[in-house]
């Protein structure tokens, strides 16, 4: 009796230790960090001599009358509004097609692949290039064609786009993986039961392919989603949130506030939000993909 | 083993030996940061060599921190930690965020001896606007530059102008500009008369504009600004007119870091930039190029900028003599003008411009004097409590009026509005 209980306690300190390093690791640098932030968000930033004293809703009442935040928040939802489903789309398309047998396909998914290899900050240089103003590649060509030139970083109207484009173009590829992977899992034999029915291309795909790469699908819609709220090299390296705040999305509005203006504490609260902003989307997939997604 | 255990026992004795003589030195650590082109880190250390050498028992520690932005957060977050730098090298507007969260000790209570003193009084005056508030001296001016214009005297030469002329005056900007702005058969700008950058910092470009209109934006304690100034409004109105009017400026935000690019390659006769980029164009203008100082309306002048030496708070009086023994020599006329040839910088001192070496490269290389003569019109960089802040009220609302989503008034009213509410708790 007193060996099993001996036994029995060695093995959930087993089960500890075993997982020790990964919960240090996570409580260092993601848990306690988060629960700090929330704290500090209910209490006035410490400046010099001043100390920090307890304000309670202050800072996200400050928040709710701060243009620059609703404009933020404005543009992080357009952003994932449209990035998502787009890339998304690319991503499937670009999947279905080197998923046939054609000439050079590994060349094809390789040159898809290659946007996701190169780091945020050498891809957004590059697409510095592309959208300069006159010279640049973009608008070498537009006006081969005879139109305008257009200062793509440089007005209201295209800056916030411009940026959506770089995203789109890095993460179709990344995805594109996952959707082979998935397309490489659909039964061969369901693809042939459909041919001997005589069934049209597009029933195939809307029958047989998009429900069995259903799953895959909401994992990357909700990895999108969470990317698109996480974007902040891309806004630095391009337009810097301008002009006029015309690009400023959640996080690079986070950082200008911590450690351009030094307000940790209103940092903390805009943190706070995009911290439940984001947990929100992870407990719906949690949910969705325990449920509904699936093809039965 | 016993082998083994020998070896052990004279590495610690070693080890507490250097220790002991590192102990006797005083270590202090320096951050700087690099804004510039050219081998700035190998410059720094050669200094710090030679500084060793006139002071064994000071131990200056370099480090180099990234860009001016970099470099203060890693100095405000070390600082944070308990942990701060001796000195470092941060822009001269950061002076009020530095006193604010009471990081930096002024100079003046350092720097006793009457040596000193002459040494703090030795600067030009118009870099020294950015370094004091409140009756104390905060920062030692160190790689400090203005605006000015460069202009390729080809593209004037081609446009039936005086090669030999830059724009004097904002009538002079408007009609030398059209003369240089180049349309192709399709009716697209081929090359543009000029460009002031307006991506990142538009408040510093534009602050040549209010000052040459006669305004100055913040008073001398930080704590007010003049936004919404009719000059200013006045001169916002104009930055806006040379792209959406008068059409020799492209239209829309102006990315700093390609304007030196644009000017390389043609695409514009003139361009606004700093003084830090002399030695870049210098390098890469295939063609002859002119410097000029700023055009004139009411007067002439720019504001200064680059970065000051701040010397912070320690308990460790001897790490702060140490830090000002060492700001002394980077500031000294041999030291300064040699910083000033390898980066492009204006030696901050008037005898430096005094120094055999000075002379002869002022001599070979007449641009290099411009920026030093336009010091007398200069004035302070728009600098104030919670400076970013602030800065940005006005950048947002500038780019706004050069996007020409807002009218002039309304957009500097806005800006006004919205900083006057910032300055609040600093106006007691």
């Amino acid at each position: 009796m007193q060996l099993r209980r001996d036994s029995r306690l060695n093995i959930h300190v087993q089960g500890w230790l075993l997982a020790l390093p990964a919960v240090v690791l996570l409580a260092t640098f993601t848990h306690i960090p988060a629960v700090v932030t929330v704290i500090d968000s209910f209490y006035s930033t410490p400046r010099g001599v001043r100390r920090s004293v307890f304000i309670g809703l202050d800072q996200y009442q400050a928040m709710l009358a701060d243009p620059i935040f609703w404009k933020a928040f404005e543009n992080n939802l357009l952003y994932a509004l449209i990035t998502v489903p787009l890339a998304i789309g690319i991503a499937l398309g670009m999947a279905l097609w080197v998923n046939r047998r054609i000439r050079g396909r590994t060349a094809l998914r390789l040159a898809f692949f290659t946007p996701t290899i190169l780091p945020m900050v050498a891809a957004a240089n590059i697409w510095l290039f592309f959208y300069t103003n006159d010279y640049g590649l973009l608008n070498q060509i537009i006006r081969a064609f005879g139109f305008a030139n257009v200062n793509w970083l440089g007005s209201n109207a295209t800056a916030l786009w411009s940026l959506m484009a770089v995203t789109i173009w890095k993460e179709a590829g990344f995805f594109m993986i996952f959707f082979l992977a998935a397309l490489q899992q659909v039964p061969p034999d369901l693809y042939e039961a459909a041919r001997m029915e005589n069934a049209g291309a597009w029933t195939v795909f809307r029958r047989i392919t998009w429900p069995l790469v259903m799953p895959t699908t909401l994992f990357v819609a909700i990895n999108a989603l969470i990317n698109a709220f996480r974007i902040v090299d891309q806004v630095i390296a391009m337009t810097g949130g301008g002009p006029n705040n015309a690009s400023t999305l959640l996080l690079f509005y986070i950082y200008q506030v911590a450690f351009s203006f030094w307000d940790s504490s209103y940092a903390a609260a805009l943190s706070t939000v995009l911290l439940l902003l984001l947990g929100t989307i992870a407990l719906a997939q949690f949910y969705l993909l325990d449920r509904k997604v699936h093809y039965r | 083993m016993k082998h083994f255990a020998r070896i052990a026992a004279a590495t610690t004795l070693a080890a507490s030996l250097m220790a002991s003589s590192a102990a006797s030195a005083t270590e202090i650590t320096f951050y700087y940061p690099i804004a510039v082109g050219g081998p700035i880190t190998k410059i720094i250390d050669d200094y710090v060599a030679e500084f060793s050498k006139g002071h064994p028992d000071i131990t200056v520690k370099p480090v180099y921190t990234g860009s001016y932005q970099d470099s203060l957060v890693k100095a405000m977050t070390a600082s944070k930690a308990g942990n701060a730098p001796d000195m470092a090298v941060l822009l001269s507007t950061d002076m009020y965020s530095l006193i604010d969260d009471d990081l930096i000790e002024p100079v003046e209570t350092l720097a006793a001896s009457a040596d000193d003193k002459a040494w703090l009084k030795s600067f030009y005056p118009a870099f020294m606007e950015n370094s004091q508030s409140g009756g104390h001296t905060w920062g030692v001016p160190f790689q400090r530059s203005t605006i000015v214009q460069y202009w390729n005297k080809e593209l004037f030469k081609a446009a039936g102008l005086d090669p030999e002329k830059a724009p004097g005056t904002w009538d002079e900007m408007v009609s030398f500009g059209k003369k240089l702005t180049k349309k192709d058969a399709a009716g697209n700008v081929t090359q543009w008369g000029i460009e002031i950058p307006s991506s990142g910092f538009p408040y510093w470009l534009f602050q040549a504009l209010t000052t040459q209109n006669g305004a100055i934006l913040a008073n001398p304690e930080g704590t007010k600004v003049a936004y919404n100034d009719p000059k200013v409004i006045e001169a916002a109105q104009f930055f806006a007119d040379l792209s959406l009017k008068h059409e020799v400026m492209p239209k829309g935000i102006i990315e700093w870091a390609t304007t030196p690019k644009d000017f390389f390659e043609g695409k514009t006769a003139v361009i606004w930039t700093t003084t830090g980029n002399l030695t870049n164009v210098k390098n890469n203008a295939k063609f002859a190029f002119g410097v000029a100082p700023m055009p004139h309306k009411a007067r002439g002048g720019s504001p200064t900028g680059g970065g000051n030496i701040y010397i912070f708070k320690s308990k460790d009086k001897a790490k702060q003599t140490a830090a000002l023994a060492f700001a002394k020599f980077l500031t000294s006329p041999e030291k300064a003008a040699n910083w000033g040839i390898a980066t492009g910088y204006v030696a901050v001192r008037p005898d430096a411009w005094e120094t055999e070496a000075m002379k002869t490269y002022a001599a070979s290389f007449n641009p290099a004097i411009v920026a030093r003569d336009q010091l007398k019109e200069a004035v302070a960089e728009l600098s104030t409590h919670d400076n970013q802040r602030v800065t940005k009220a006005l950048n947002d609302g500038l780019q706004a009026v050069l996007t020409g989503t807002k009218p002039a008034k309304s957009a500097m009213d806005e800006a006004q509005a919205e900083a006057t509410r910032i300055l609040k708790p600093y106006q007691k």
